[in-house]
């Protein structure tokens, strides 16, 4: 399970930012997670409330922002929604688009005092 | 008073600052370096031990073995010919960059080899971690069912080559090859695909010859 790595990496950016701006009690802490990133969202929850325990974000809301996913068609250009890899160009059918959006995994934000 | 901080640090950064760092020091030796994926007994093993008994004549090959539990990989490779070490991942299903700079600070290849990594077998955890490696080459057996690209598109979207191996199993199994390498196009159109055997040696030339070609270090 990838998601737990992706939680412990998570606590410790928080930790490591909250450190330096001299904030001991987070209480907030947004991540940006794409659509196409590969992470089952429960499973990353899952390992984000075990990650947390004893740290200065353990009672802190995780507020997880999904990112939808965004392909370019490679044949007629036009720019879609991709619900997962495999999406297909709603206008002329052409699999396999480029991803524009979708892959994030980021720390966007922490707050606390 | 309660504030708000910017982060937008990517939750990958560390493992992929580690990536950059393998990287730089592969390019500065020479290393050519694969990154080997699958499920569990798809023939990740079989494979290196086939390819080093092939050309260990030709090019020095060093083996990175990935495993939650036991070296019974590493011992095999050992046995094949080639200088291995073993990364035990414990309850991590996938190698991290931190993990390969440790092994190769523990194997130090001599410069201008081949290194072949040998992930966890998992078609899931390994496609998000950047170990530094040239190329990916993810492996599926005919044994496995044709939806492997389609199940796990994450897996073979950032892989550069797929081979599908036990094709000597073909006349005994229901698969329709034809329909996994439609499967792999779908995920990624550019994406090489050959069909081996690794327990033969069928079709193994054009691997080789994949290697050989992409890594520059030797001629077939
Ligand atoms: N028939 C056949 N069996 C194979 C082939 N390659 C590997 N195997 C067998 O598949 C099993 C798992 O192989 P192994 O290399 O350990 O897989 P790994 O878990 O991906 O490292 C072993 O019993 C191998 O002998 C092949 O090309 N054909
Ligand atoms: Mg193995
Ligand atoms: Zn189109």
């Amino acid at each position: 399970m990838h998601e737990l790595s992706l939680a412990e990496n998570i606590v410790a950016i928080a930790e490591n930012y909250a450190d330096k701006h001299e904030i001991s009690f987070i209480s907030e802490v947004e991540i940006e997670v794409g659509m196409l990133a590969g992470v089952e969202i429960e499973a990353l929850e899952f390992a984000l409330n075990s990650a947390v325990v004893n740290t200065n974000l353990e009672s802190a809301n995780l507020k997880i922002i999904y990112i939808s996913g965004l392909g370019k068609c490679l044949s007629c250009g036009l720019t879609f929604n991709m619900d997962t890899l495999q999406s297909r160009c709603p206008d002329c059918n052409d699999f396999n688009p480029k991803v524009l959006q979708g892959k994030e995994l980021r720390v966007k934000s922490i707050s606390g005092e | 008073m309660a504030k708000k901080i910017k982060v937008e640090s990517n939750i990958l950064k560390k493992n992929n600052l580690t990536a950059e760092e393998n990287k730089k020091y592969f390019r500065d030796h020479n290393l050519f370096v694969l990154n080997l994926v699958s499920s569990p007994g798809s023939g990740k093993t079989t494979l290196i031990e086939k390819t080093i008994e092939d050309l260990q004549n030709k090019i020095d090959i060093y083996v990175i073995e990935g495993d939650q539990q036991t070296s019974r990989d590493a011992e095999r490779i050992k046995k094949a010919g080639a200088e291995a070490v073993q990364i035990n991942t414990g309850k991590a299903c996938h190698l991290n960059a931190v993990n390969i700079k440790k092994a190769v600070d523990k194997l130090k290849p001599s410069n201008n080899s081949l290194v072949i990594i040998e992930n966890v077998g998992n078609l899931i955890c390994p496609s998000m971690f950047d170990l530094g490696e040239n190329l990916r080459v993810v492996i599926i057996s005919v044994t496995e069912g044709e939806d492997k690209p389609i199940k796990y598109p994450n897996m073979f979207h950032s892989s550069d080559l797929c081979l599908v191996n036990k094709i000597d199993l073909l006349p005994f199994v229901e698969y329709d090859i034809e329909q996994t390498l439609d499967y792999c196009r779908e995920v990624k159109r550019d994406l090489d695909i050959m069909k081996v055997a690794a327990i033969n040696g069928e079709g193994m030339q054009k691997w080789y010859k994949w290697i050989a070609d992409k890594s520059g270090l030797f001629k077939i």
